[in-house]
């Protein structure tokens, strides 16, 4: 089996809170996080994806495609926004495990019909400590 | 079971460009990769097994570094994949080809069944993972 990764990157701001929740309890599960102004960081994404090898390219998916389909589909709709604001995350809560859910769903349909290739994982990097994946972690 | 990963960094020289194509399709199909440039090459080898009861060791780290030098190094460090080589006569140099091709050498190189995943990056932004089909 191969396995084709990219690793991209993102800026962005959320709050940590749960609207259905009163403020104490956002406070007490979510601590620092749920300051309601918002914090930030740099996300990290990586993306991979596997397929057949190409004969003639060499490739799975030629990489101006891959990073189009990211571009468009995550990058420019999430980079540098407050993602509380993104429908999205209408009904959940922006935390990365969440991030890397609600990337996965929107990659993965037009990965498979636009360069033939299926999403097998997710990673969203938090800070440099943390990171989270959704799918088959390679 | 343990799995122990080892990394090796090389540099070589490449460029994407299928003969039987004209120019204008090579153009096309691989941009500015039709033209000679490099990259700084990291391999992580992955093998996994179980630590032999007196040594400890699922394999000495010290036969791994000599198989990655030997098989890896001495092929493609310093070189250009495509002149200097003679795997890539039929196939470009991609990351995908080229992970294919390291995993099926260092596995020859090994004690059948160690090799479990070969991760090839291209730059920090880009790698390539071969994973076993008996292990996935």
């Amino acid at each position: 089996m191969i396995l084709s990764t990219r690793r991209y990157r993102f800026a962005a701001a959320h709050v940590l809170a749960n609207p259905a929740l009163p403020d104490d309890e956002n406070r007490r599960i979510y601590g620092k996080c749920a300051n309601p102004n918002g914090h930030g960081h740099d996300y990290g994404l990586e993306v991979t994806v596997t397929g057949t090898v190409d004969p003639v390219t060499g490739s799975i998916v030629p990489q101006e495609l891959l990073d189009s389909i990211v571009r468009e589909r995550v990058l420019d709709r999430l980079s540098h926004r407050m993602l509380n604001a993104d429908p999205l995350f209408a009904d959940r809560v922006p935390t990365a495990e969440n991030i890397a859910l609600a990337v996965r769903e929107s990659l993965e349909k037009p990965l498979e019909d636009a360069a033939g290739v299926r999403l097998v994982n997710v990673r969203v990097v938090e800070t440099p400590r943390n990171f989270f994946d959704h799918g088959e972690a390679p | 079971m343990v799995r122990l990963t080892r990394a090796i960094e090389f540099s070589s020289s490449l460029r994407y460009f299928r003969p039987e194509l004209p120019e204008a399709e090579n153009a096309r199909l691989f941009g500015p990769c039709v033209r000679t440039h490099g990259h700084n090459y990291r391999l992580e080898v992955t093998l996994r097994g179980e630590p032999d009861p007196v040594t400890g060791m699922v394999l000495d780290l010290k036969d791994l570094k000599v198989v990655l030098e030997r098989e890896v190094e001495a092929r493609f460090d310093h070189r250009d994949l495509v002149l200097d080589t003679p795997y890539f006569e039929k196939q470009v140099p991609t990351p995908e080809n080229f992970a294919l091709l390291l995993h099926r050498l260092v596995a020859a190189a090994l004690p059948k069944g160690l090799l479990e995943r070969t991760r090839l990056y291209q730059d920090a932004d880009t790698f390539v993972d071969v994973v076993d089909p008996e292990r996935s």
